[in-house]
């Protein structure tokens, strides 16, 4: 390697192995998460060798039920029986409490045979649904996740079919996410077009000024900007004060403007309308105005001017513009989250709720996966047409 | 132009109209928020005292209460720690690497300008559940350290682009002049080429700080009660106990924003004369 190209990595080095270390890894991890998730195999390595040689049909024989009688055990004290308890329940809801109470039990009944013992705390335990779902918990490496992201779902008998109808959620939540990233991307350009050509054909002193009006909210923190649509939409907010004094609206039939999809698309179109008036701006500041004059000295009308000379030179704006708010819009969580109420959320609120709430870890991590590469492959043709490196940052 | 003077000047009133109405879209919020975080009352709406320009229906009171609340004061030293730390790993580690991605000799280009770049990519959640995760089994979750080098992998993005858009413009027979001269790398850079990059690399550290100060996801996943940054409060000021003290914060973070812009459209005009 010659000296300069070593220069030029030796520069580089340590940012990208700060950037490997404290961002790549972990989120490589976390999607690592959604495929292989050894919790109950590790907890419970004897019972899922035993239950091997189970046949699937009747209860298991005593050595399966020694073994998970005596690994319940040792996870009870060894403070991983939660874990193993919810991870087995997600395969099949109501196990959970049976799990949990089983260990308590069993340091009660005398010893013996395993499987009456088993039996007499929960007949479950006789049920071979039970270790059924032991054993496809026991899966280190599962697809159920990503199954379950698309709301699809594995029979026992190894058979791929959609889920029951009040558990597909997540087509509809992924269909919901892209309906309003394409929703704010043509809000934003509808409103944006027009201001940037304000700005991009302007005086050099007015357009500073303009510039700037667009610049300080996109400056503005997103958490001051979400409150203030909190603040102007709420139902004794100020756009519904306003409705009702002018008389539009009836002070007992005040509009929901907020905590639902309305709120999500007004907040969003507002923080991401920036994003499209810039690259736009940039555009229409290489065209020359004179253009549109000479099209119409032409005999143009201003439509046709419009559509055959100056809109043909905008579309690698408008392009750059509407690719970046649309990637932007889905990954939004912030935002949903305050203002969207139940209707407004999106998939990333679907994947904070997963990581803290439900600790269906997995899945968080499946929906996560699906999510990062629609947006990655979004970026990929951003990248090719306009360069990450051109992108305008304020 | 087939249209009549008066029908062209009616389109251009109603177009400018349109334009004024999305400025309006645009800056309502801030224009809201300012004179509400006056409020003598605690609401979030325009009093009829306000409406009157009554002096009594303005006060401080939302400012003093904000000023006077140690739980504020902590969150504000919060994010100036974790953003100042934050900003001064991602600048000097952003602007080596972006002198490298500069080079023509750097191997594999675009590669790692991919990785270096992914942190401003990825979806925030992503990110924050990853790093939770990893975080919390290194022993980093709940610390500020934690919060630090997560906010610099979240701000490095910023400064690599900034830095390596401003060395596009600079000239190489500077350094080569310089070198020539007798001047080794270093002296070459900090005599050289840091001054003419300068203003590139203090917008960049600006965006890394605004990015920072503006977090929230992160510092959800990660942060405990000690840790909570100004953003971290205002979610749970607008989850929990929704109080006007938010408006006074929404307004002095508006003043910051105001101060950042302007700071960095003056740099833009440096970078632009060096050229």
């Amino acid at each position: 390697m010659s000296r300069a190209r070593l220069r030029a990595a030796g520069l580089v080095a340590p940012l990208a192995v700060f950037v490997g270390v404290t961002f790549a890894v972990p989120v490589v991890l976390m999607l690592v998460r959604s495929v292989y998730d050894p919790t109950v195999a590790d907890v419970m390595p004897e019972t899922l060798a035993r239950l091997e040689e189970w046949d699937g049909r009747g209860a298991p024989g005593e050595p399966v039920y020694a073994a998970a009688a005596a690994e319940l055990m040792r996870a009870a004290d060894e403070r991983t029986l939660g874990q193993v308890a919810s991870r087995i329940n997600r395969v099949q809801s109501g196990l959970r409490s049976v799990l949990v109470r089983t260990p308590r039990l069993l340091r009660e009944t005398p010893a013996g045979a395993r499987r009456e013992a088993l039996l007499d705390i929960d007949p479950d335990w006789g049920d071979p649904a039970t270790w059924h779902a032991i054993r496809t918990a026991g899966d280190a490496l599962t697809a159920r996740h990503y199954l379950h992201a698309v709301d699809l779902d594995r029979a026992t008998d190894g058979t791929i079919g959609r889920r029951p109808e009040e558990e597909r959620v997540y087509l509809r939540l992924f269909a919901r996410t892209f309906g309003v990233g394409l929703t704010v991307t043509a809000l934003c350009l509808l409103l944006g077009y027009p201001i940037a050509y304000l700005i991009a054909h302007a005086s050099p002193g007015n357009a500073r000024w303009l510039l700037a009006l667009v610049l300080v909210p996109f400056w503005t923190s997103l958490l001051v900007r979400t409150t203030s649509w909190i603040v102007l939409l709420q139902t004794q907010g100020v756009v519904n004060d306003l409705l009702v004094a002018l008389g539009l609206v009836a002070d007992g039939g005040r509009l929901a403007l907020v905590h639902n999809m309305t709120g999500t698309l007004v907040a969003m179109t507002h923080i991401l309308l920036p994003f499209m008036v810039l690259p736009l701006y940039s555009v229409m500041r290489g065209i020359p105005s004179r253009q549109m004059a000479a099209a119409a000295s032409l005999g143009a009308t201003f439509a046709q001017a419009f559509r055959r000379v100056y809109w043909p030179q905008t579309v690698s704006g408008v392009g750059a513009g509407s690719l970046l708010v649309f990637i932007l819009a889905l990954g939004y969580y912030i935002t949903p989250a305050l203002v969207g109420g139940q209707s407004g959320q999106l998939i990333s609120n679907f994947i904070a709720y997963h990581m803290q709430t439900s600790l269906n870890w997995g899945l968080a991590g499946a929906l996560g996966g699906i999510l990062l590469a629609a947006v990655a492959a979004l970026y990929l043709v951003y990248d090719r047409a306009v360069g990450i490196e051109n992108m305008r940052l304020g | 132009m087939t249209l009549s003077p008066l029908g062209s000047r009616l389109a251009r009133g109603a177009y400018l109209a349109v334009c004024g109405l999305v400025f309006v879209f645009l800056l309502a919020p801030l224009l809201a928020i300012v004179p509400l975080s006056f409020n003598a009352e605690p609401y979030f709406t325009f009093t009829e005292g306000m409406l009157r320009l009554d002096a009594e229906a303005f006060s401080l009171r939302w400012y003093r209460e904000v000023a006077g609340d140690p739980v504020w004061r902590r969150a504000l030293a919060n994010s100036l720690l974790i953003g100042s730390a934050a900003t001064v790993l991602a600048t000097g580690l952003g602007t080596l690497a972006a002198m490298g991605l500069a080079s023509r000799a750097m191997p594999g280009r675009r590669l790692a300008m991919g990785l270096l770049i992914s942190p401003m990519v990825v979806p925030l959640v992503i990110s924050a559940a990853g790093m939770f995760f990893f975080y919390s089994a290194l022993g980093l979750a709940q610390t500020h350290l934690g919060l630090i080098l997560a906010h610099a992998a979240l701000g490095t993005p910023f400064v690599v682009i900034t830095v390596t858009a401003t060395l596009s413009a600079f000239d190489r027979n500077l350094s080569r002049a310089a070198a020539g001269m007798g001047a080794g790398p270093w002296l070459t850079f900090r005599r050289v080429e840091l001054p003419i990059i300068a203003p590139g690399v203090v917008s960049g550290a600006l965006f890394a700080f605004a990015a920072s100060f503006d977090e929230v996801v992160v510092v959800l996943f990660m942060a405990g009660e000690a840790q909570r940054t100004i953003p971290r409060q205002m979610w749970a000021g607008v989850r929990e106990q929704i109080s006007p003290a938010i408006l006074a914060v929404a307004t002095f973070l508006i003043a910051f924003a105001v101060a950042l812009l302007w700071t960095v459209e003056w740099l833009r005009g440096r970078v632009r004369a060096a050229r």
